[in-house]
């Protein structure tokens, strides 16, 4: 039989979080995958083609999910995906991988899934960890007891691709429904009256007629709506009857949440001793991982190994993007000076080499680095380390607000703002989310270390202490000022704009296992991807907005003045140094003058273009980078109109605090509003940055000043 | 009956009642902590103010603040 498929037919790959999702997909697909949006909302769409024997076939990895009562804005992506609400078109199957070793509580999704009727495949992931484990899986019983084909695979040996493709490739063609699954509450009683008058408002778009499935989205309904649920594009009246009609179930005695889960969880409980026959006494990964965690959950020991996996990370990090950064530059370096030779003299050529490449070249510099972290969280997330961080982090996030969970997205903050913003996508709750989102932009991002060294190598002492240099010793301080900052700005922000009733969390903690390349490589690919996107597109046109602005109006040079002297007279007299002398008294109180300001002007497209700024503003040409011993000498040289010089210790720490604390990044405020859909939170961003970073500045200066410092 | 983080570490019980805000309760329920389940208690930090149980193979971790409205029932020895 060779039938094919008569459209392309769309698959859809639903399960519980850290149930092996992904990696069935990436086999499927072969790693072909596609990112796109979800409609009206910034939830990544992972799709990809797999080739069956009926022809290529649409698939679409969906955000995990424990159940279909949506929390978060992926899981109600899930839930939409799978019930097809409107815009949301109804896949033709469902692909639901089954963790092996949770099976239990994969069950769960199962079952409210098959609930709704929508023809299903499912895979056991990870066989081999359960065989491992001296378990034996029955998947006869299994595909029996749940009327649909049952396929064991493991991703990391390929076991179970061919078979999973043909129980695809028939089930496509079948198209059959599965059976109704067992688990559904009793009959009869005051629970069964309410969810038929919920079934009378489900929208006809949702159910098409189709009683079992309307049944199917009542029980959902009550189950997932309530006054709190943040869940969007619902009917008015079917969260009017769900919220009467549960508080009638209440008011009768009722549970009716218990009602709705109990029965599916008691035939679990049940029938899984049929599926999965296990042999005790085996030392199973599970009793490993715990093993592993009291050491590394220790209540003494925990956080002092999280600190020293940390420093290990960034010491390598460091060690390993320098050479890269340095190859990077030396490359956009080099084509400009082969750009310059052949072309004509002029306006262009000028924008060609000092806008353009040096636009993208300030972009792609960052890369290195940011891949380089990503890869590193990822070994830490796909290990299963990071929710233990979360775990030992907790208690610290909840005393400013947070949750242990917002502290992933802040590391990710280390490498850059914009993907750390997007990893807040996962938060259960909206203010939670918001709150997070507020505070990731003071986490000591790539483009801020460039400015530091450069400050911190010009202007502090080289001295050691106990082997540790004075620089590096302030750079550790800067990371910790920021980190410090952050938590203290979350928990100010949840007593003022963003208060409310502390989120409980539930955190679970997966097995540890050994990471997957592939998928820490793509994830981190992604992360670079969503940064080269959002802002590699504001970085290179604000670079040619600043180079217009720097360059023009022209004047001629005289005779008697070096190039380097003329330049930097030209910057003065351009509209950036205009720019500069206008908003110098508003910058006096921190110690920054108008060259300063020039320099600062600069930064507030992107950070580091504050070190080529003032590279030009003081006559070293806009070649200089922050290892140039001519622009630090030029910068130590540096008078104010009274001989004093420009730049000592103590502006240097005015700097290192106002660029610590300043929103100097067009990029984040861009994607905080897109992720709010609101241009109130990038404003308020904005502005409380501003202001904390003007305050804290003049403070250190003002204090320093008053102390005799100069 | 007893809360759930008085279980010494290691302990098993048998969840009685389950309560708290609604939303976390329903999380709770579906990720399988429905009464009649079995617990065992693995850790109860009083640093991180965090309880873990495994209930069915899976890991949960809690606040005491929330776990404290869980009930259990330990079997007499």
């Amino acid at each position: 039989m060779s039938a094919s498929f008569s459209a392309t037919p769309r698959i859809v790959v639903a399960g519980n979080p850290n149930a092996g999702k992904t990696s069935i997909f990436n086999l499927l697909t072969g790693l072909n995958l596609k990112v796109g949006n979800y409609p009206g909302v910034t939830v990544d769409r992972h799709s990809g083609m797999v080739n069956l024997s009926g022809g290529q076939v649409f698939i679409e990895d969906l955000p995990g999910t424990y159940s279909l009562s949506a929390r978060s804005a992926e899981e109600e992506i899930a839930m939409s995906s799978l019930a097809g609400h409107p815009p949301y078109v109804m896949p033709d199957l469902v692909l639901l991988v089954i963790d092996g070793t949770q099976l239990a509580r994969n069950l769960y999704l199962v079952l409210q899934v098959l609930e709704l009727g929508i023809p299903c495949v499912c895979a056991i992931s990870m066989v081999d960890q359960v065989e491992l484990a001296g378990d034996s899986l029955d998947i006869e019983a299994m595909s029996a007891a749940l009327g649909v084909t049952v396929v064991p695979t493991a991703a990391r040996t390929g076991q179970g691709l061919e078979q999973l493709k043909v129980a695809l490739s028939e089930a496509l063609k079948e198209r059959r429904r599965p059976p109704v699954p067992p688990g559904l509450p009793p009959s009869g009683g005051e629970l069964e009256h309410s969810l038929e008058r919920i079934g009378d408002q489900v929208p006809d778009d949702w159910h098409h007629g189709d009683a079992r499935r309307r049944a199917a989205l009542a029980r959902w309904a009550l189950l997932s709506l309530d006054p709190t649920d943040e869940l969007s594009g619902l009917p008015d009246s079917l969260r009017t009857t769900v919220n009467e009609e549960r508080d009638r179930l209440e008011s009768t005695g009722e549970d009716a949440d218990l009602m709705l889960i109990g029965p599916r969880y008691a035939w679990i409980d049940e029938h899984v001793g049929e599926f999965l026959h296990s042999k005790p006494a085996a030392p199973t990964q599970r009793s490993w991982s715990e093993r592993f965690d009291r050491v590394l959950l220790h209540p003494l020991l925990g956080l002092p190994i999280f600190l020293i996996v940390m420093a290990t990370l960034f010491q390598s990090l460091f060690a390993w993007a320098d050479p890269m950064i340095g190859g990077v530059e030396g490359i956009f370096g080099q084509f400009a000076t082969f750009v310059r030779e052949h072309m004509q003299e002029g306006y262009f050529r000028e924008f060609v080499t000092e806008g353009l490449i040096a636009g993208v070249g300030a972009v792609v510099v960052f890369l290195p680095q940011i891949l380089l972290l990503f890869l590193f969280l990822g070994v830490l997330e796909s290990s299963g380390y990071m929710a233990r961080v979360a775990w030992l982090m907790d208690r610290l996030m909840r005393s400013m607000g947070l949750t242990g969970r917002a502290f992933v997205p802040m590391l990710s903050g280390y490498a850059c703002a914009i993907p750390a913003i997007m990893a807040t996508r996962t938060m259960e709750r909206k203010r939670d989310r918001l709150k997070t989102m507020l505070v990731v932009p003071l986490m000591t991002c790539s483009a801020r270390l460039p400015v530091y060294t450069l400050i911190i190598a010009t202007l502090f002492p080289t001295d050691a202490w106990f082997g540790l240099s004075t620089a590096s010793l302030l750079m550790v301080g800067m990371y910790l000022f920021g980190t410090v900052i952050a938590l203290l700005a979350a928990a100010v922000l949840s007593r003022t704009v963003l208060s409310g009733p502390a989120v409980p969390l539930v955190l679970e903690l997966p097995a540890y296992r050994r990471p997957e390349p592939i998928r820490i490589i793509q994830e981190a690919w992604l992360k670079g991807r969503a940064f080269l996107s959002e802002a590699g597109t504001i970085i290179l046109v604000s670079t040619i907005v600043l180079w217009v602005l720097l360059s023009f109006p022209q004047r001629d040079s005289m005779p008697n003045e070096s190039p380097a002297e003329a330049h930097a007279i030209q910057l003065e007299s351009s509209y950036a140094g205009q720019i500069g002398h206008f908003i110098e008294p508003t910058l006096e109180p921190l110690g920054f003058e108008w060259r300063i300001a020039v320099g600062l002007i600069g930064a507030f497209a992107a950070r580091e273009v504050f070190i080529s700024t003032l590279g030009i503003v003081h006559g070293v040409g806009d070649e200089a980078d922050e290892e140039s011993t001519s622009l630090r000498q030029r910068l130590r040289d540096a008078k104010r109109t009274d001989g004093t010089p420009l730049y000592t210790p103590l502006v240097g720490l005015s700097l290192l605090v106002f660029f610590a604390l300043a929103c100097q990044c067009l990029s984040t405020l861009a994607v905080v509003r897109r992720e709010t859909a609101t241009w109130r939170w990038p404003a308020f961003l904005l502005a409380y940055m501003t202001v904390l970073s003007w305050v804290a500045s003049a403070v250190v200066y003002q204090t320093g000043l008053a102390l005799g410092f100069t | 009956m007893p809360p759930l983080q008085d279980l010494r570490p290691g302990e098993s019980a048998t969840l009685t009642e389950v309560h708290g805000q609604r939303s976390f309760r329903r999380r709770l329920l579906e990720l399988g902590l429905v009464p009649g389940t079995k617990v065992r208690l693995l850790r109860h930090s009083r640093v991180h103010h965090l309880v873990e149980v495994e209930a069915r193979g899976s890991r949960l971790s809690l606040r005491t603040s929330e776990a404290e409205r869980l009930m259990v029932s330990v079997p007499k020895a």
